[in-house]
């Protein structure tokens, strides 16, 4: 006996939801298109293109790891710190090369989100304060193993010369985040590990008594995400051949707006991180655009109208995915 | 409907529940503990530690914003909820009261537009929570980043530097030898400890945070409960904001409140309230705030660096979760 | 030759904290046998699953699986072992496809990658050998339970279960819906695989079990192929036949000159209220009887303005009264006891003070500020007059026992002198002392002027406590009696056969 159960939602609807997710990447699209026509071929191309491209890709980094741990439910406050960390370690071992000084920080930002990961995962303590905790420790840490001043990286050699390389037109940085994106994307849909980070967020009772390794998963998301910070750190460190005391301040708050701005929801296993990267890009952008619109001279819209900005863009995701959720909840 | 407690043990022997009990304890009054241990430690070996000015003058006054702030800060949590905005908020009651007095406008209308506003900043708070439903930390996370940023707009984030002896007074002057910005901790403490205590709001609060569903049957107006907490939060955020900007006459939106959130969240998380509602003490709180300031200005005063102060106060903040934890 | 059954609980004891919520419970289940496992909340069947499933572990008894002796540790032994639970909220992943939700856990990979197109066709498969044919790839949650259910299903025989468990898999369930499961269910009895079935949809037991073990207060009361059991003997065994002549309620012939304190009539809400109607006058006693999903807390949600119903009229004192929320009600002299004071009663780090006047604060407060003194002096009063045992008026009410507690919750409402008073099981879980204080107070009231309506499990509660008893199926009123007519016997063969709606017996039994 044929069952046709399930009534499958009208066509429209299907279309309506896939425009609604994929909004972020549409609003990226209507940005560049604008800022084309209204700036001109200095934004599109070149070296803004590169600068931009360049700025965001440890910001991507940042926000890459804090989907994952979003999308098992969690959060993690101390990105930041660990990026700092991970910069001041990173830095003062410039002089040995740009590997050794790129594994040394994402040795130490793995460590740190260990700690996250033993803390939260093993003995249940709730993410955002362990997290809080963290932020705190983690940047006296890192303040201390600067003397609290900025470490300068090594003028000549590899590191600093990493921050300058770019391949076909786009910096290296921004390749290496891509790629890093990609293998996330890949883990996240094709692999075991993927698939439960998001049950585990969907449904983490459901997902323990399925057999699935919930522990080890929650905590292998957060020393994902300290290892990607730490990398973040670096990537700083190699691009502005120093890195002050105040490095990675309010990181982590971007990267949540970013993840969320990208159709990630809070609350956990839903999440995509093709479109963390468009949050990223998206949200930077916006301070672009307001430098080349003071360019122009006719209206001046100070720095400060980034954060209006881009706090109204995050009201109004908000309220896209409670509609969203408040049909689901009545269909 | 099904209940499927996975990993919950079942009731423990006598002595595991003993020490749990220890470990609630603890968890509850460790702040309060670690207060006293600090305040003999610096009694004995901080030079001009007991002297009224270094009591009143340097630790309580500069507790004072993070305390006020922590205490609203303690009835948003009591409902399971948390505001992030705080900060922002203090900027931008800075920004407006500063901007009022520069316009000529008396310290009292100053006082309250300033009040004002962030009361209309706690209302956009609340009512995405109440009767939007959406997350506290997300909700509270838009002002977070728009809020300093409309601060800074105000001025085009230059520096308000104002005239008003009067004004002064909420910051530098005082009240039988006791600094203004203390008074106002202990007067918003006890206004407060009150209303938790004594009034009926005060009591469909926890009744909210611990079981909603229980509450809104019992005929609490759930929504309002957290509409006012929320608005609360603000204005008290706004009221830290007006004393800082009242001690250096000046108001610099980049700066005001920065990092005031995350200081008042842990103030609440030592003093043993948890982050899943249905609790508050004020006097917990209170104790909270002052105890991690204390802590701070310990380690500063004996000659160990800001960094390392920091390092262990995270450290304090995981000892109580542990605790509270070990005691549930 | 038998074969040994696959499934064979002997003797199954379960204490929590001294407390036996089973005693000796036998089960046992054949390959490919579809066993109906039925009783009242509080009953024990909820417990003896999650002893089956590896949630609980027994304290005494046997259970022997598949050939072996097995003492499960969790749910992940259990389901490794063959045995599958499908639960009324279904235990999956709803972000998730549907083919994820079969296969996750074991699914299959390509280069160490999965293999998407191989999982969704595994998936389309077994659900195909279901009868069930759906997009796969779609999330879970767009599905209606019935799919999520078959989902559940699926991924257990995906995972060789060989005895499925199903508990009350039909509650959210549409008609048609139905049809389709208990298909299913005969697809798996010919396969071979086992099935308990928990439900308390008589006709659906009946038109699939083989088999049935009733359980009540934790013990087996009756295990036989169900063609053995009419519905009624079902009903009697599963509620029990303690009969109390003495105490019966002086029926109140003179009622019907009241005036009519509550009419609600056609209440509507799918899927579980479908026109039920309800009438209370002043001083009355009326009882509202039914079967687990019946709709009689729905019913009484829906007066309330907890879940306010999509159709039909409730009046109060002859006003149309519409209530958006509880509110309201309160304020027209309402109170409602729910039914799971752990959920939705009490709040358990407040004070039992706190909890005792929280419907009473708007009256309680003079400006905003809570009277003490007459705070003291109300739950004082009340716990002395329901005799209340604590340590004293500010402990915690979590740390009382679950008669305390109900007591607690009664003088909630009591105490803001209501005109009608709905108490939804109020007797449940409570010491046998207890419970006849609480009756016997609900009969004091009533003769105050109280009006009550009263649901109830227990049959001869009703019948000793009501002036008039009300049987709601299916989410309708199917019949009502009063007087004389009420009886245990009434009352069951009403819930078990059902009398068509509209039926009213007054004085001698029906016929």
């Amino acid at each position: 006996m044929s069952a046709t159960l399930g009534l499958l939602p009208a066509r429209p609807g299907r279309f309506a939801a896939a425009v609604k997710r994929q909004g972020a990447l549409i609003a990226l699209a209507v940005l560049v298109i604008f800022g084309t026509l209204r700036y001109g071929e200095r934004f599109a191309t070149g070296y803004n293109v590169q600068s931009v491209l360049a700025d965001d890709a440890k910001y991507a980094l940042v926000a890459l790891g804090m989907s994952f741990v979003i999308m098992t439910g969690g959060i993690d406050l101390s990105v930041g710190s660990v990026a700092a960390l991970g910069g001041v370690v990173a830095a003062s071992l410039s002089g040995a090369g740009l590997l050794p000084a790129m594994a040394a920080a994402v040795a130490v930002g793995a460590a740190a989100g260990l700690v996250n990961g033993v803390l939260i995962a093993r003995y249940r303590l709730a993410p955002f304060l362990v997290t809080l905790a963290t932020m705190l420790s983690v940047r006296g840490l890192a303040l201390h193993l600067s003397g609290a001043a900025s470490v300068l990286a090594a003028p000549h050699g590899t590191f600093t010369a990493f921050g300058t390389w770019s391949l076909l037109g786009v910096p290296v940085p921004f390749w290496i985040a891509l790629a890093l994106f990609g293998a996330g994307a890949l883990a996240l849909h094709r692999t075991g590990f993927g698939r439960n980070v998001l049950a585990t967020g969907g449904n983490e009772d459901a997902a323990r008594l399925m057999g699935l390794p919930v522990d080890r998963t929650k905590a292998a998301v957060y020393v994902l995400s300290g290892a990607l910070s730490g990398a973040a750190g670096a990537f700083l460190g190699a691009q502005t051949s120093s890195v002050d005391t105040a490095a990675g301040q309010g990181w982590e708050l971007s990267a949540i707006a970013a993840v969320v701005v990208g159709g990630t929801l809070l609350t956990g296993g839903v999440g995509t991180v093709f479109g963390t990267l468009v949050g990223v890009v998206l949200l930077q952008l916006i301070f672009n655009m307001i430098v080349f619109e003071n360019s122009r001279g006719e209206l001046t819209i100070s720095s400060y109208w980034e954060s209006v900005i881009r706090g109204a863009f995050l009201l109004g995701v908000v309220l896209l995915q409670v509609r969203l959720t408040r049909r689901r909840r009545a269909g | 409907m099904t209940d499927l407690t996975v990993g919950r043990s079942p009731e423990p022997a006598a002595p595991a529940r003993a020490r749990r009990e220890w470990y609630g304890i603890a968890g509850r009054y460790g702040a309060g503990l670690l207060l006293l241990v600090l305040f003999a430690y610096n009694a004995a070996f901080t030079p001009n530690f007991l002297t009224p000015t270094a009591l009143l003058d340097v630790q309580l006054r500069q507790a004072a914003p993070v305390t006020i702030v922590a205490l609203g800060m303690a009835l948003v949590i009591a409902l399971a909820g948390i505001d992030l905005s705080v900060g922002s908020v203090m900027a931008v009651a800075g920004q407006v009261g500063a901007l009022s007095l520069v316009a000529g406008l008396d310290p009292v209308p100053a006082i309250v537009l300033a009040l004002l506003a962030s009361a209309a900043c706690g209302a956009f708070n609340g009512v995405l929570v109440a009767r939007y439903g959406v997350q506290p930390i997300i909700a509270t996370l838009i002002l977070f980043i728009a809020g300093r940023g409309i601060a800074q707009l105000l001025s085009d984030g230059a520096l308000i530097s104002f005239r008003s002896p009067d004004f002064q007074f909420l910051g530098l002057g005082r009240i039988a030898g006791i600094p203004m910005p203390v008074v106002l901790m202990v007067l918003v403490a006890a206004a407060l400890w009150f209303v938790v205590r004594h009034t009926g709001y005060g009591r469909t609060l926890p009744a909210t945070g611990g079981n909603e569903p229980a509450a809104r049957l019992a005929g609490v107006r759930t929504g309002r409960v957290k509409l006012v907490a929320y608005v609360t939060c603000g204005v008290l955020a706004g009221l830290a904001g007006l004393a800082a900007i009242a001690i250096t006459s000046a108001s610099d939106a980049n700066n005001v409140g920065l990092g005031v959130e995350l200081q008042a969240i842990a103030a609440v998380a030592i003093s043993g309230t948890p982050l899943s509602g249905g609790r508050i003490t004020v006097g917990g709180t209170f104790v909270g705030a002052v105890t991690l300031v204390l802590l701070r200005n310990t380690l500063v005063a004996h000659g160990i660096p800001t960094e390392i102060a920091q390092i262990v106060t995270g450290l304090v903040i995981v000892l109580a979760l542990f605790l509270q934890r070990r005691g549930r | 030759m038998s074969s040994e059954p696959l499934l064979r609980m002997r003797g199954i004891d379960k204490d929590f904290a001294g407390v036996p919520a089973l005693s000796g419970v036998d089960m046992t289940v054949a390959p490919g046998e579809v066993r109906a496992l039925i009783g009242q909340n509080g009953a024990g069947k909820s417990t003896l699953i999650k002893v089956l499933t590896g949630v609980h572990r027994r304290t005494g008894g046997r259970i022997r699986f598949a050939g072996r002796d097995v003492d499960f540790g969790s749910p992940q032994e259990a389901q490794r072992a063959g045995i599958a639970p499908i639960y009324q909220e279904v235990n999956l992943i709803p972000y998730r496809s549907v083919a994820e939700n079969v296969c996750i856990g074991r699914a299959p990979r390509r280069f160490g990658l999965l293999d998407w197109r191989a999982v969704n066709a595994e998936a389309r498969e077994r659900l195909a050998a279901l009868g069930v044919h759906v997009d796969v790839t779609r999330p879970l949650h767009t599905y209606p339970i019935a799919t999520q259910q078959m989902t559940a299903i699926a991924r257990a025989l995906a995972f060789d279960a060989r005895l499925v468990i199903m508990d009350e898999p039909t509650s959210s369930l549409a008609e048609h819906e139905v049809g389709i499961l208990l298909d299913v269910i005969r697809r798996l009895r010919d396969a071979g695989v086992a099935v308990v079935f928990v439900s308390h949809r008589l006709d659906e037991l009946y038109a699939v079990a083989d088999t049935i073990t009733v359980l009540r207060d934790g013990r087996t009361v009756a295990d036989a192929p169900i063609a053995e059991l009419s519905k009624y003997e079902l009903v009697s065994a599963m509620l029990g036949r303690e009969l109390a002549e003495s105490g019966r309620r002086g029926h109140r012939t003179d009622a019907a000159a009241e005036p009519v304190v509550l009419e609600a009539s056609g209440l509507r809400r799918p899927p579980a209220l479908n026109g039920s109607s309800v009438s209370v006058r002043r001083g009355e006693v009326v009882g509202l009887a039914g079967l687990l999903g019946s709709g009689r807390s729905e019913t009484a949600r829906a007066i309330f303005g907890a879940d306010p119903p999509r159709g039909g009229e409730v009046r109060v004192a002859g006003e149309p009264a519409a209530f958006a929320a509880p509110r309201d009600a309160i304020r027209a002299r309402i109170g409602f006891c729910p039914e799971d004071r752990k959920a939705e009663g009490i709040i358990p780090e407040l004070s039992v003070r706190e909890n005792l006047t929280l419907a009473l604060l708007p009256r309680l407060t003079r400006r905003g500020i809570v009277d003490r003194a007459r705070q003291r002096e109300i739950v004082a009063r009340f716990v002395d007059r329901l005799g209340i045992k604590l340590a004293g008026p500010d402990q915690k009410i979590g740390e009382l026992s679950g008669g305390n507690q109900q007591k607690v919750l009664l003088a909630r409402w009591l105490c803001t002198r209501p005109d009608l008073l709905i108490l939804d099981e109020p007797t449940r879980g409570i010491d046998v002392g207890a419970k006849q204080e609480i009756r016997d107070l609900i009969g004091e009231l009533a003769d105050d002027g109280l009006s009550v309506l009263l649901i109830s499990s227990e049959i001869e509660e009703l019948v000793t406590g009501c002036d008039r008893v009300l049987v709601l199926r299916d989410g309708a009123t199917v019949a009502e009696f009063s007087g004389a007519g009420i009886s245990e016997d009434a009352i069951l063969h009403a819930m078990a056969e059902g009398v068509s709606a509209g039926v009213r017996t007054e004085g001698g039994t029906d016929d």
